[in-house]
Formats: structure tokens, C-alpha cells, sequence
């Protein structure tokens, strides 16, 4: 027994810490390769290697004067009001029109013809138009996102209507489920996983959008403050507007994907 | 009369490639009150579609379906419905599939509180009552698919293939619960299945079923008492009325349009 205690200690602790190495091993990883990166970068502004490329330093400094002086600030707030707003239109049209297209086919028929063809458009080719149209305030930003928005929901909630199985619906029918309780208790859980995802595509294609509108007539925003940059030949401005754009739609995504996970944690994963 | 469940020359066509395809040519049948009828048959020979019309999920093209001498116009919770594919709500715990039926018909917390705890604890799912669907095993999935429909009280119970997908051991446990179950509420059981044994074992009449067009190609009664035991499973008369079904099933006569 003396002998044996001490294997079996081991072989214990060692499945214990096992999982939990294997936990923290790809953040750290992933840690390890974003320092990389920015090590690299700087050894290659450091050598000049690329024309006008600025070190991570004094795109550093660049940032912490962006940040005092409050542009950083109030232009993520301009982009971040506009994605917001657009996305929140896009998703709250998008959601109930791709209901009633997976529901009854008469209002399919009536609606897909127009989503298949401004699918094929991509939001970004609608600026110019939306310029003339609506002018260059605030609306036709908007509108753009939201189109952009809304075109990636639409189809995936549809295909989430169309997608339910069918047992499903007769399993609720056949104890007593009118078609409205149907449509609540059954139709609206089972494609949440698709509207989820559509969501997410649809975040993404927002934050795209808003930066490339706001190249246009803006006065502030992410956007708007690397157009004005380029103009002044400010790279390291440009790489401090760039960065927060990645970051943000990194940590949006995040949000969702977290969203996500809560919602439709019930799904069986293979 | 006392027939539950009247099948009266019902004829069901689905449109295939421009034709008619006759899934059931004139099917008569009667099913007394708290009887256990199964159904076997080679696949495709209409036995999903004849209880789907007993549910009211189908309708005949023609003849009727009558439930206590009246035409079924509609699903109706005085007749459960397992599926073979479980169809558990995967986004509800046992418990909450169990209640759903009961939340429809508006029976009061208290009371539905009471009868799902009843059904769950039927079935032996008590300890999982709070579980979602994917935590579970096929057969424990089934016992609670059985347990929902168990829950409304019905007194049809139609099941097709419901213990299809289970491993055999899974498979004659359930088989002598449904049995147990069954001996103390007596409910009138329409079961599908495409297990020879499985059939004999549970019911007193079983329906053969014959394909193109789907009809009924012979009734044989189980003359074995309730309830029944391993003893009665593995008796020399079980297999008589076994091989006897089988034989139907098996070695039927070519039908003309297939030859
Ligand atoms: N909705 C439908 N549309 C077209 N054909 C169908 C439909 N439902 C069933 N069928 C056909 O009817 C026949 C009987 O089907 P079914 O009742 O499911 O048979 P079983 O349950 O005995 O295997 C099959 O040939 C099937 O292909
Ligand atoms: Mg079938």
C-alpha cells in the first residue's frame, strides 16, 4: 500500500492539472503571437524596410494624445452611434420579414425577388447613390448600414423558418398548439441559432460599411478621422483610427458570440 | 358499438411525378376501446400515414376516419403521438416538454405541477426532470417523449416506431413498461412497429400490412394472456403466433405492379 500511494497521488495530480493547462494554453499562445506581431512591426519601421510605415511606439504616443484630447473618444462614439442605429433597424426589420417569408409563401414570393437582387449588390456600391438620395448627414449612412444589416439577417432568419423540422411542428400540434402557438413556442426558439447567426454577419458587414461610409462627407467618426489623416499624411493616426476599428468589431463580435453560446446552448453539437 | 378507432375504406394518394401514388387503397379497420393493435409492414406500405390520420395530421382523399364514432377533423389532445425521431422541444428541460402540453390546455400550476412530476417519475426520469434534451440517451429521450404524451391523459395513444432506434435491451424495457403502463390505465394503443417480436409481444391483434398500393394483407389475433412475461416471450406458443406474423410479413405474394 506505501508503495502504491504515491503512484496514485501522481497520476492523480496529474490529471487534475492536465485540463487545466490545456485551458490557459491557447490564450497564452494567443498572447505570445500578438507580441510577436508588434515585435516584428517594429523591427521592420525600425529598419525602414517599408516606406512611412510608423513604429508601434509612435503609433503608441499618437494614440495617448488621441485619447486626451478626446478625438479617439467622440469619433468611436460618432461610428458606434451610427453602426448601432443602423444595425438595430436592420435586425428589427430583418427578423420579422424573414418570419413572414419562411410562413406564408405568398409574402416569399412578394419579397424575394428584391432580396436576390440587392444581394447581389454590395452595400458599399449603394454610397454613391444614397449620397445623392438622401444627402450627406447622418441618414444615408445610416441607411447603408442598414441595408447592409438587414440583408444578411433577412435570408438567415427565413432559412431559420424554413429549416424547422417538421416533427417538431406536428409534436405541438398534436397537443394542442394552434398555429400562433406554433409559430411562439416552436418556430421563433428553433431558428434563433440561424437568426443568431445572421447577426453576427450582419454586425460584421455593419462595421465595414460605416467605416467606407464615413469616408464620405463626414465630420467625425473612425472613418472620417483616416480619411482626414491620409490627407495630412498621418500614419500613425491612420493605424490608431485602423486599430480601434478592428478592436471594437473584435469585441462586438465577442458580445454575440457570447449571446450566442447563451441562447442556443441547448443545440446538440457533434 | 364499441370500436375507438375506425378505419373505413380510406384511400390516401400523394402526387408523384405527375401521377397519383396510392399510399393506402381502401383500408378498413377497427380498433376497440383499450385495445393494443400493432402495425407491421415493409416500409412504404402506409402505416405512418394511417396513424398520422388517426392524429389528424393527414386527411383521406376518401372513406373516414372516425375516433368514438366521429370523423377526426384535427389533432386533438384525446389522442397522444410519439414519434420515432423522439421530437423533444431541444430547447426545454424534460420537465418543461413534459408540462408543454399541459400549459396549452390551461391546466393550473398546482395541478400541472402535480401530473408531470406524475409522468416523469412514470417513465424514471426523475432524476433528469431538469435536463436538456442532449444530455440524454435515445431510450431516455423516448421515455420522455412518452412521459409528455403520458401527461395530457389521453385515451388513444398512437405510436409509430417509437422504440426503433433503441438498442435491444433499451428496447424491452420500454416494451414491458408501455405494458405495465398500459394494464393499469387501459388506454386504446395504435403502435407501429417493424419488429416481428416486438409486435406479437405487446398487442392482442396484429395488423399485417402489404405495399403497392398500401393495404392490410392480414389480421392475427395473439391469443396470449396479459400480462406478459419473459416466460410467455420465450413460450413455444409465442413463437408459433411469431412465425406465423413473420411469414405474412416476409413472404408476401409479389404485388402485381412491382413485378
Ligand atoms: N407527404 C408525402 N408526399 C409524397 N409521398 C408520401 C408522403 N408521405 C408518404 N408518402 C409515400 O407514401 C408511402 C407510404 O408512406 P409511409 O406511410 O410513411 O410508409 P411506412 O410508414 O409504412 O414506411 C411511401 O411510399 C411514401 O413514399
Ligand atoms: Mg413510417
Amino acid at each position: 500500500m506505501a508503495v502504491i500511494t504515491p503512484v496514485e497521488k501522481t497520476v492523480a495530480d496529474a490529471r487534475q492539472q492536465q485540463p487545466r493547462r490545456s485551458r490557459h494554453r491557447p490564450l497564452l499562445l494567443n498572447a505570445v503571437a500578438v507580441a510577436a506581431g508588434i515585435a516584428v512591426w517594429g523591427v521592420v519601421a525600425a529598419l525602414g524596410l517599408v516606406d512611412n510605415l510608423p513604429t508601434p511606439t509612435a503609433v503608441a504616443q499618437k494614440a495617448g494624445t488621441m485619447i486626451s484630447d478626446g478625438t479617439l473618444a467622440s469619433d468611436t462614439f460618432a461610428s458606434l452611434r451610427r453602426v448601432f442605429l443602423g444595425y438595430a433597424l436592420g435586425v428589427a426589420v430583418a427578423v420579422p420579414v424573414g418570419f413572414l417569408m419562411g410562413w406564408y409563401p405568398t409574402v416569399r414570393a412578394l419579397i424575394e425577388p428584391y432580396i436576390q437582387f440587392f444581394r447581389t449588390i454590395p452595400p458599399l456600391a449603394l454610397i454613391p447613390l444614397a449620397v445623392v438620395l438622401l444627402g450627406i448627414g447622418e441618414v444615408p449612412k445610416i441607411a447603408v448600414i442598414f441595408l447592409a444589416s438587414f440583408m444578411s439577417c433577412v435570408l438567415s432568419s427565413f432559412q431559420g423558418v424554413i429549416d424547422v423540422d417538421k416533427t417538431l411542428i406536428n409534436a405541438a400540434r398534436v397537443l394542442g398548439a394552434s398555429d400562433r402557438t406554433i409559430f411562439a413556442k416552436v418556430v421563433v426558439p428553433a431558428s434563433t441559432p440561424f437568426i443568431l447567426v445572421g447577426m453576427r454577419i450582419g454586425l460584421g458587414a455593419s462595421w465595414a460599411t460605416v467605416v467606407a461610409a464615413e469616408l464620405i462627407g463626414a465630420q467625425e467618426g473612425l472613418g472620417y478621422r483616416m480619411q482626414k489623416a491620409s490627407t495630412w499624411f498621418e500614419m500613425d493616426a491612420i493605424f490608431v483610427s485602423l486599430i480601434t476599428i478592428g478592436l471594437l468589431g473584435l469585441v462586438m463580435d465577442r458580445l454575440l458570440l457570447l449571446a450566442e453560446r447563451r441562447l442556443t446552448g441547448w443545440q446538440e453539437r457533434r | 358499438m364499441n370500436s375507438k378507432i375506425t378505419f373505413r375504406d380510406v384511400v390516401k394518394t400523394f402526387p408523384l411525378k405527375g401521377a397519383a401514388f396510392t399510399a393506402l387503397g381502401g383500408v378498413s379497420l377497427e380498433i376497440a376501446d383499450q385495445e393494443f393493435v400493432t402495425v407491421v409492414g415493409p416500409s412504404g406500405c402506409g402505416k405512418s400515414t394511417l396513424m398520422s390520420m388517426a392524429a389528424g395530421l393527414q386527411e383521406p382523399d376518401s372513406g373516414s376516419v372516425l375516433v368514438d364514432g366521429t370523423p377526426v377533423s384535427g389533432p386533438g389532445p384525446d389522442r397522444g403521438v410519439i414519434f420515432q425521431q423522439y421530437a423533444l422541444f431541444p430547447w426545454l428541460t424534460v420537465r418543461q416538454n413534459v408540462e408543454f402540453g399541459l400549459k396549452l390546455a390551461s391546466v393550473p400550476p398546482a395541478e400541472r405541477r402535480r401530473r408531470t412530476d406524475q409522468a416523469i417519475d412514470l417513465v424514471g426520469l426523475s432524476d433528469f426532470a431538469d435536463a436538456l434534451p442532449k444530455t440524454l440517451s435515445g431510450g431516455m429521450k423516448q421515455r420522455c417523449a412518452i412521459a409528455r404524451a403520458y401527461a395530457v391523459d389521453p385515451q388513444v395513444l398512437l405510436m409509430d416506431e417509437p422504440f426503433g432506434a433503441l438498442d435491444a435491451l433499451t428496447r424491452v424495457q420500454l416494451q414491458d413498461q408501455l405494458l405495465a403502463t398500459w394494464s393499469q390505465e387501459k388506454r386504446t394503443v395504435l403502435f407501429i412497429t417493424h419488429d416481428v417480436d416486438e409486435a406479437v409481444y405487446l398487442a392482442s391483434r396484429v395488423v399485417v400490412m402489404a405495399a403497392r398500393p398500401g393495404r392490410i394483407h392480414r389480421v392475427i389475433d395473439v391469443d396470449l394472456p396479459y400480462p406478459r412475461t419473459e416466460e410467455i416471450r420465450l413460450s413455444p406458443e409465442f413463437r408459433r403466433i411469431r412465425n406465423e406474423v413473420w411469414t405474412s410479413v416476409y413472404h408476401q405474394e409479389v404485388p402485381p405492379q412491382a413485378a
